[in-house]
């Protein structure tokens, strides 16, 4: 069974449509890049997938696991192993993020009917996913994001997948405002959890970021609706190319493809 | 609506917990308030006549006075001669252990998670219950007498240790300060005393759990902590109060004397009735707090006020000698039409005295909540230092947030810092938190205990708990 997919999606926000007929299948173990330039939709699309209030879906449907995705909430999603990276991780004062970050995962072990990680298994995991991501311990003991730079924000947001699990991850565009040697770090935490169980959606702006992490479909979005797909190399077409001329193709209905 | 502001109206509506009157027999005294009611109240406790004395004082005094209008809260007008200022649990005899003691009583601690028995063996607390206005039954004395710690009734120390009790009443809270302290003075019932001597540390935590129980009964507290040369001293103060209709007046009295080179840390968590969702009913918690420091001394509020439907409250420190400390760590949260109008007073008059304050208001539902606070330095209080931090957060749109801080400095050497911040839960945090499978309830309650940290950390561990628990009872509510 697919992962995911997405049929024919449309959504707004504040009556204008933003998103207008997205058709998506991602299959456990694959990374799909979603690429597009500015306003094209790609944060709404990560936004609707985790279920995210201020957008209203107009029609078609999102299946996760076969369950109906837009039926849930947002923390019954997230239970269901969905995860969104956030572009902008949300500041959290006064809260420990070790403290958090348990309370998340006992709080989707809940959800999955398993028992809740007491203090010593959830340290020893802890550690271990520091490990395997090459994180500083000293990051846990801090409010969440509170007073943390933009690398060390997308880092805690890799760290907080490791710890999670999830088995569909949306990085929503992980690789804005990192220099090149955090964009290394985020890269290898992701690739560190690439499995034949998981799903990536990786969304960028850049070709850059997926030098690190190698997708096996790139999709293009523009206008709300996916108007190329192909595989990594169409990465580098954009590269060489930029979105120019995709711009004058996107409303034709054939190039749009699953 | 978003999710956001539906989880804040469901937390805004979330009621009292903690609502159920015991059935226990009072014995009450003609309601109103004359200079018999007074002559009564004092003759019921067989006081000494200069106690007798003090109190008419008190109530001539307070005949020249009118209620403050000055705080930032409404209330019906209170008819003064329309409450009952004596109500005591009648006890058959005098009580030589707990198991002497109204069940009915015991059950009811038992509800609130303090049964007496169970303080006494498992956590080593001495508590000084107070059933009204009598206290019932104090615990751990002989423990403590050994140390020479006197902890009993109010009363009981006026009988066993009068010295102390004359010379130490009013002279931090005088009887002539302010309206409900002066009311308190003329028809004070019962409260704790303690005296802690010279360099003795007290080896455990007091604590003294307030309930208001008899309806129509305002409850006159007054409570008299020493601490001699050297000494220390923590004391927890904690309650919970049963479902009303009648508004309930509460004007409580505590001084603090903290002599040379001591310390005092008084604690308290305040969990009455705060009136129902409309604001019907609920407490009025009108009390004086004030702590005086001598030299080297230290003096610590760390409060948790949940309750009550009008706060006015100030637990202030006066610096008096040189080196002297003072420490105001406050969380109130407002919920419903709770108001609260608290804050602290520091007033510097040794030199190199040092305060310092916390203060976090929460406000829910059409809660209003004020932080008024004083830091006064006196022209003699050459390298005074103080520093204040007042945050507010405010949760939904409908409620409010007020601080008035008044910075009144008379030293060029002084050093005063003031800051403050407001915020708002905001919706990308619920949904960031929900995104990572934590519920909008849990998310709540998460970031207000962060926002709270400051404070709890001041808090004795069990009491932290304690505190954390009841913010959470506080803001609960069923979220969809």
């Amino acid at each position: 069974m697919a992962l995911l997919e997405i049929e024919n999606l449309h959504a707004e926000v504040g009556g204008k449509e933003i998103l207008r007929g997205i058709n998506l299948i991602v299959n456990p173990g694959e990374v799909h890049a979603i690429m597009g330039p500015n306003g094209s939709g790609k944060s709404t699309l990560a936004g609707v997938l985790a279920g995210r209030e201020a957008y209203s879906i107009t029609e078609g449907a999102v299946r996760f696991k076969g369950k109906d995705l837009l039926d849930l909430e947002p923390e019954e999603r997230a239970g269901e192993g969905v995860f969104l990276a956030f572009q902008y991780p949300v500041e959290l004062p006064g809260v420990n993020n070790q403290y958090f970050l348990r309370s998340a995962l006992n709080s989707v072990r809940k959800y999955r009917g398993q028992e809740p990680l007491d203090g010593v298994e959830f340290l020893k995991l802890v550690r271990e996913k520091l490990n395997i991501l090459h994180i500083d311990r000293e990051l846990m003991t801090r409010p969440v994001n509170h007073g943390f730079s933009g690398g060390e924000k997308k880092r805690n947001e890799i760290f907080q997948m490791a710890v999670l699990e999830p088995q569909l991850a949306i990085l929503d565009e992980t690789d804005s405002g990192l220099d090149i040697d955090a964009l290394r770090v985020v890269a290898d935490g992701v690739n560190a959890l690439r499995s034949p169980e998981r799903g990536f959606v990786v969304i960028t702006h850049y070709q850059r970021l997926l030098d690190y992490i190698v997708p096996d479909f790139v999709h293009v979005l523009s206008q709300g609706r996916i108007v190329q797909s192909g595989g990594k190399e169409l990465a580098l077409e954009l590269e060489a190319k930029g979105y120019g001329w995709l711009e004058t193709d996107a409303a034709k209905p054939e190039l749009v493809t699953a | 609506m978003t999710t956001a502001e539906s989880t804040l109206e469901e937390i805004a509506r979330q009621d009292y917990k903690y609502g159920f009157v015991t059935d226990i027999e009072s014995e009450t005294i003609p309601m109103g308030l004359s200079e018999d009611i007074v002559r009564l109240i004092s003759s019921k406790k067989s006081e000494p006549e200069w106690l007798l004395e003090w109190r008419l004082k008190a109530y001539r005094h307070w005949l020249t006075l009118t209620e403050p209008q000055w705080p930032n809260v409404t209330y019906p007008k209170i008819d003064y001669q329309a409450l009952y200022y004596y109500s005591a649990p009648k006890a058959k005899k005098v009580l030589n252990s707990l198991d002497e003691v109204d069940p009915e009583l015991l059950a009811t601690f038992e509800k609130l998670g303090i049964s007496l028995a169970e303080q006494q063996r498992l956590t080593g607390v001495a508590v000084d219950a107070v059933f009204d206005s009598v206290s019932v039954t104090t615990t751990f004395k002989g423990k403590l007498a050994e140390l020479g710690i006197v902890f009993c009734s109010f009363s009981e120390a006026v009988h066993e240790h009068p010295e102390l009790v004359r010379q130490y009443l009013g002279s931090v809270v005088p009887y002539s300060d302010n309206y409900y302290a002066t009311l308190n003075s003329a028809v004070f019932s019962d409260g704790s005393f303690c005296y802690i001597p010279k360099g003795v540390r007290c080896p455990m935590e007091l604590s003294t759990y307030f309930r208001i129980n008899a309806a129509n009964t305002g409850q006159f507290e007054r409570t008299l902590l020493i601490a001699d040369e050297g000494g220390y001293v923590s004391y927890l103060e904690g309650c919970t109060a049963p479902m009303r209709d009648e508004n309930q007046l509460h004007a409580a009295v505590v001084e603090l004397v903290a002599l040379k080179g001591s310390t005092i840390k008084y604690s308290t968590v305040q969990n009455w009735y705060p009136g129902d969702k409309d604001g019907k009913g609920g407490i009025y918690n009108f009390v004086t707090k004030r702590g005086k420091a001598m030299e080297n001394a230290k003096i610590t509020w760390t409060q948790v006020e949940t309750g009550s439907a009008i706060t006015w409250k100030y637990p202030s420190c006066i610096l008096q000698g040189d080196n002297a400390v003072g420490e105001f760590y406050s969380v109130a949260l407002t919920n419903h039409r709770q108001q609260a109008d608290t804050g602290t007073k520091m007033i510097h008059i040794g030199k190199n005295t040092r305060s310092t304050i916390v203060s976090k208001g929460i406000s829910a539902g059409h809660g209003q909540n004020t932080y008024r606070g004083l830091v006064r330095i006196n022209a003699g209080a050459d390298g005074a230092r103080n520093y204040s931090q007042c945050d507010s957060m405010l949760l939904g749109d409908r409620c409010g947030a007020h601080t008035f801080p008044y910075i009144d400095v008379r030293n060029p050497t002084a050093q005063v810092e003031h800051e403050a911040s407001t915020s708002k839960i905001g919706e990308d945090q619920i949904f960031y938190c929900k995104q990572r499978g934590i519920s909008a309830e849990d998310a709540v309650n998460m970031i207000v205990n962060g926002f709270c940290k400051e404070v709890f950390r001041e808090l004795p561990m069990e009491f932290a708990v304690e505190a954390q628990k009841l913010l959470g009872v506080s803001l609960e509510g069923s979220v969809g």
